[in-house]
């Protein structure tokens, strides 16, 4: 993980800068007016750490990311449909993303497949991937958006997560699904995006079997949240009350991260 | 506000003498100082962001963006947003109510700015009575707050394309948001350098937005 410090500009010492802005200037009365707009203009344009110590600026930071969470659940409307696009809009080839290459994505048997369900639901059993396939599908066409700002149009076919959790007599009035994943990753969605009519659990990308790149045997595609709240080889899902987190989450990346 | 009403007073400035006369109310001046801490925040952690997926083939040297990394860059982005829009709004709630915006930016015509940027460029251009925007100063003044709307507005479209899709439509979609978005920070930008190098050749209006007089 990096650290908090990197948040904060290195380099410019501000009483050096003001030094030399100040010895520009000849005029005594001029100098004191302009050395305290420099002061100004280096406390609160250069020099982060001498104005808040790190602690308190990320501490700031990460309280206002919480207020952020909140505000964006309070208006997140889980009626609002993210646009969906006809096949002509697809992007090809649709990119593989993840934090490690392609050839370190994780080889999923599809013999030895076990969805596991825990916590909050009345039925715990573990799922294989053809009582998966059997679940009643659907396919959208919509916009993949990467949290790092590019975005790509792709073709999902899959069942409803809220069905599935209808179906496994899961407490919907729980706060959070939480999923894992074949490598380890790991990430939170909130129940109302659980519960959104566009959230699936995918099979397929572009009507074909979801090919490794894609999160094969399953990827949790939801199109109202940014591409690292989508986990792609989902080993298991937990309902539950508490906030675990997540692999992105826990870095840094805002917890709602909603579209 | 005793500042207000000096402002009013200075939309009266035929023969008044500059001297002793508030230039920038108390009200421009705060707001203008708030405004430009949380511009260099959302600009400087932009071009963070910007780093991570950049439009063009460039991207910016990691000594003037904010942030270190994306993650830290979202997180001033999405807290300074709150003191820009909070600012921007109040000045623009203002800027409408005290008559600031009529005052200050009209009337502004076509021949009227090119002859001052004609008289400019000659250097024949006085800065006499502050309180007075020339052609030039009053299109760039009202386009930088045209501006400032619509990089918010784009902001907010690329931020919630599902939610607000009917704004992230109205800016051709997701993919040419982002370059609005972009194209207003550079627009802001260069704002900002024109607006820093006058303001440092002339000192006194610099000195009006610090303490007014």
């Amino acid at each position: 993980m990096r650290k908090f410090r990197d948040l904060i500009i290195p380099g410019v010492d501000k009483r050096l800068l003001v030094k030399d802005a100040t010895r520009l200037l000849p005029d005594p009365a001029r100098r004191r007016f302009l050395a305290m707009g420099a002061s100004f203009g280096a406390l609160t344009l250069l020099t982060g750490c001498d104005v808040v110590d790190e602690d308190s600026a990320e501490s700031l930071l990460k309280y206002v990311s919480k207020f952020n969470d909140a505000v964006q659940s309070a208006l997140f409307n889980p009626d609002t449909l993210a646009p969906t696009y006809p096949e002509s809009a697809i992007t090809r080839p649709f990119p593989f993303n993840a934090y490690y290459g392609l050839d370190e994505a994780p080889e999923v048997e599809a013999a030895d497949y076990k969805f596991e369900v825990t916590g909050l639901v009345d039925n715990k059993k573990a799922w294989t991937l053809q009582e998966l396939y059997a679940l009643p599908q659907f396919k959208q066409i919509t916009r993949h958006i990467c949290v790092e700002g590019w975005s790509a149009i792709g073709s999902w076919t899959g069942a409803s997560l809220r069905d599935f959790l209808k179906l496994v007599g899961a407490d919907t009035r729980a706060k959070y699904c939480w999923f894992r994943c074949a490598e380890g990753y790991t990430g939170t969605l909130d129940m109302p995006t659980a519960l959104h009519p566009q959230t699936q659990m995918t099979f397929k990308y572009d009507d074909k079997i979801l090919p490794k790149a894609y999160g094969f045997p399953m990827k949790i595609r939801v199109p109202t949240k940014l591409g690292f709240k989508n986990p792609k080889y989902v080993i298991a899902m937990e309902v539950t009350n508490d906030y675990k987190g997540g692999y992105w989450e826990d870095q840094g990346y805002n917890a709602f991260s909603g579209s | 506000m005793s500042s207000i009403a000096a402002d009013h007073a200075g939309a009266d400035h035929s023969h008044v003498s500059a001297r002793g006369r508030v230039i920038q109310p108390g009200w421009v001046r705060v707001l203008h100082w708030i405004n430009a801490v949380a511009m260099i925040l959302m600009i400087m952690s932009g071009w963070q962001v910007y780093n991570a997926s950049p439009l063009f083939g460039f991207t910016f040297p990691h000594t003037i963006t904010l942030g270190g990394w994306l993650g830290g860059a979202l997180l001033w982005h999405f807290a300074a947003m709150w003191l820009l829009m909070v600012n921007g709004l109040v000045y623009l709630a203002a800027g409408l109510l005290t008559g600031r915006f009529r005052r200050k930016l009209t009337p502004l015509s076509v021949p009227g700015v090119l002859g001052d940027l004609r008289a400019a460029l000659a250097g024949k251009l006085a800065h006499d009575d502050l309180t007075v925007y020339n052609q030039v100063q009053k299109l760039l003044y009202a386009g930088i707050i045209v501006v400032g709307i619509v990089v918010v507005l784009s902001g907010l479209s690329i931020w919630k394309p599902v939610q607000l899709q009917w704004l992230t439509a109205v800016f051709g979609g997701y993919d040419t948001a982002r370059y609005v978005h972009f194209g207003c920070m550079a627009a802001i930008v260069g704002f900002l350098v024109v607006h820093v190098a006058l303001a440092l050749l002339v000192p006194k209006s610099l000195r009006a937005m610090i303490i007014g007089r």
